[in-house]
């Protein structure tokens, strides 16, 4: 069991013509990803890879493939466009890897999304990977094993880090999810916990949140009332100045709020596990599963 | 991006805003000349990227115009907050009766731009919002429709009790979306929108932070980024496609990702030391981005040790180390240089340093440990 995406995920890669959408489509059809189909306009009827057909719109990607989830590669000005067709054509999860989305597409995109049905992942977030099952964007497969440990992180790199460091210490993960770091995006963190909370594969959470927002705080109201499995909890950027935006667009602290104290305290009145450094997520997970 | 005030009035009035008249000075006799031509008395106004102009004394009122040169002269090549002065907004100082805020930003909550108006203005609003939230109304604008009549009006009339003042307060909010939307802003401000004793609405300051996302397709807006109120440093690194953020620590740090990037910031404090810096080197594994890194990091004098944090995932690490091998051939360091790398062709990766003299760890928390030790010029770890 996991969440989101499982062995039944059939995937269309919306750019997979595009540098990064073609390098990626490889990695995750090795990785044993079902990858059913690609869209690149003007491409349609070609062949991606001698084995993948593409098509010109989601429209006919999906009427052609019956494929229920996306991951998107495509350049930033066009990449609130490429959401809201994968919504219309019907797309029930819809990964949006591209960084640099401008955030008032966003406002735009959000509710469409909803009012079709859909879930979005990201913009600005690397995707995210059953281990074992499927890898719908960019987190690389071999850090990763089958295992009990959700994962959700607004981070890439510092994911890989976390991931990698339970994996070398034994312990697996059911899911591990990057929400990405843009300051709208579509997947927060409590859906991610509430998902993982129905999990019956998933025993314990780990979570990687920054500075920036309010995302985190209100997590840890949700986890004090709503969840049963403990979750351990991180915050990058206690050293970071106010009003500069730390790389993430969504990481900036406003004035006085988004700071890394005031996420960690509410960790704290949450009664969840703080790691303080990337590896003491294996000592307080390791606790946690008993 | 930030934008000066100047700017900010500029793309205002052109949307329609009243704002007093006035124009930039970049010398005493531009501002004396400014002066005489809009009539007194005015204000010389510094144009730096920070708050707190005002208390720093780079805002002035001056009474006649040889006063707007002595003002200008003054405040002219001041240091506030650690940027100097190079240009002062010369306008027209406008009689107040009443003050009040208006702003627009991007929500994350609501996911949605909301429009905060108050009658309590001329202050900081997160220090309204903290003490007294109820003189703050809060007005999420559906992008679908865009700021509907009703609704700013419903503003003008929590702004003025008199409806000529609530109807062309109401105006100005409308004008005040569209220059939002217009120029790709994440946050737009009048502060203070000013009521002046004739009762006519005037934005005497302005504010906008544009999305740098909004940047590529908005070329006129990037044209009004101003280099020279930026640490060069930080003007270099944006050329490079580094994202880059000055510190005044010691451990000069080089990361792919952002999160690993705060992250290993932190742990340089955790274990005693301060960073001099955020850096991310981004996704891509090019060795030329790893040259660019360490060119300037180096050039900054505060800078005792290096640390290089790679997680080779899409980021190639034999490319990083090929990257420092050039980089070091071009430029000799100066200062110890510790690297912690793993991930992708790590193997590779160690051979090539190792060939080339440099040594390295895959443990994190090992390497960051050893930067901190050399900076502070002990021993290796």
């Amino acid at each position: 069991m996991s969440i989101f995406i499982d062995k039944d995920t059939t995937l269309l890669v919306q750019g997979i013509t595009g540098r990064d959408g073609s390098f990626h489509a490889k990695q995750m059809i090795e990785y044993g990803t079902n990858v059913v189909g690609g869209v690149t306009p003007g491409k349609g009827g070609q062949q991606f890879d001698g084995t993948v057909p593409i098509y010109d719109t989601m429209f006919e990607a999906v009427q052609a493939t019956g494929a229920n989830t996306s991951v998107i590669y495509v350049p930033p000005p066009f990449a609130a466009d490429a959401i809201m067709e994968a919504a219309a054509a019907g797309i029930k999860l819809i990964v949006c890897i591209t960084e640099g989305v401008p955030v008032l597409d966003m406002t735009r995109v959000y509710p469409y999304v909803k009012e079709h049905g859909a879930r979005l992942l990201g913009p600005n977030c690397p995707g995210l990977i059953t281990p074992g099952a499927s890898k719908v964007g960019i987190i690389p497969g071999r850090i990763c094993t089958p295992g009990n440990v959700g994962i959700v992180s607004r981070s890439g790199t510092l994911t890989y880090e976390i991931v990698h460091q339970l994996t070398r210490a034994g312990i697996g993960q059911s899911t591990c999810v990057g929400i990405g770091g843009d300051p709208i995006n579509g997947t927060n963190f409590i859906d991610c916990l509430a998902a993982f909370e129905a999990d019956p594969n998933t025993k314990a959470i780990a979570m990687m949140g920054e500075i920036g927002g309010t995302d985190e705080q209100e997590a840890a109201t949700f986890i004090k009332e709503n969840m049963t499995k403990p979750v351990v909890g991180f915050i990058a950027g206690q050293t970071a100045p106010p009003g500069r935006r730390m790389g993430h667009a969504g990481a900036i602290i406003s004035g006085s709020s988004g700071t890394a104290a005031e996420k960690i305290d509410a960790f704290k009145a949450a009664g969840m596990g703080v790691a303080q450094r990337p590896v003491d997520f294996v000592e307080l997970i390791s606790a946690r599963l008993g | 991006m930030d934008l000066h005030e100047y700017q900010a009035k500029e793309l205002l009035q052109a949307a329609g805003v009243p704002v007093p008249p006035g124009r930039v000075a970049h010398t005493p006799d531009e501002a004396e000349a400014i002066a005489t031509e809009y009539g007194v008395p005015v204000m010389v106004k510094a144009q730096v990227h920070t708050g707190g102009r005002g208390k720093a004394g780079g805002v002035k009122y001056c009474k006649n115009a040889g006063e707007a040169r002595e003002k200008a002269q003054a405040i002219l090549g001041m240091d506030i907050k650690g940027l100097t002065v190079e240009k002062v907004l010369v306008t027209v100082a406008a009689d107040i009766a009443s003050e009040a805020y208006v702003g627009i930003i991007v929500d994350r909550a609501t996911k949605k731009a909301v429009f905060m108006v108050s009658a309590a203005g001329g202050i900081d609003i997160e220090e309204v919002a903290a003490t007294t939230p109820e003189k703050i109304l809060y007005l999420p604008v559906d992008p679908r429709y865009g700021l509907l009549s009703f609704e700013a009006l419903r503003m003008g009339f929590f702004l003025y009790k008199d409806a000529k003042l609530a109807r062309s307060a109401a105006k100005i909010m409308q004008q005040l979306y569209t220059a939002f939307i217009a120029a790709g802003c994440s946050l737009a401000e009048i502060n203070p929108l000013v009521v002046t004793p004739a009762n006519e609405l005037v934005a005497v300051d302005g504010k906008m932070v544009i999305d740098d996302n909004e940047l590529d397709r908005r070329p006129d807006i990037a044209a009004l980024r101003d280099e020279s109120s930026e640490a060069p440093s930080e003007v270099d690194a944006r050329k490079a496609n580094l994202t880059f953020i000055k510190l005044d620590g010691d451990v000069g740090c080089v990361v792919n990702g952002a999160g690993l990037a705060m992250a290993t910031m932190d742990l340089v404090k955790f274990y005693g030391g301060e960073p001099a810096n955020f850096l991310d080197i981004g996704g891509s594994s090019n060795p030329e981005k790893v040259v660019n890194a360490l060119r300037i990091i180096t050039a900054d004098p505060n800078v005792k040790c290096i640390l290089f944090n790679i997680f080779g995932g899409i980021t190639r690490t034999d490319d990083v180390a090929n990257g420092i091998v050039t980089a070091t051939k071009q430029n000799p360091l100066t200062v110890p240089i510790v690297i912690r790398l793993t991930g992708t062709n790590e193997e590779i990766a160690m051979e090539i340093l190792k060939a080339n003299g440099f040594s390295a760890s895959s443990d994190m928390d090992e390497a960051v440990q050893r930067a901190v030790a050399l900076a502070k010029g002990g021993a290796a770890a």
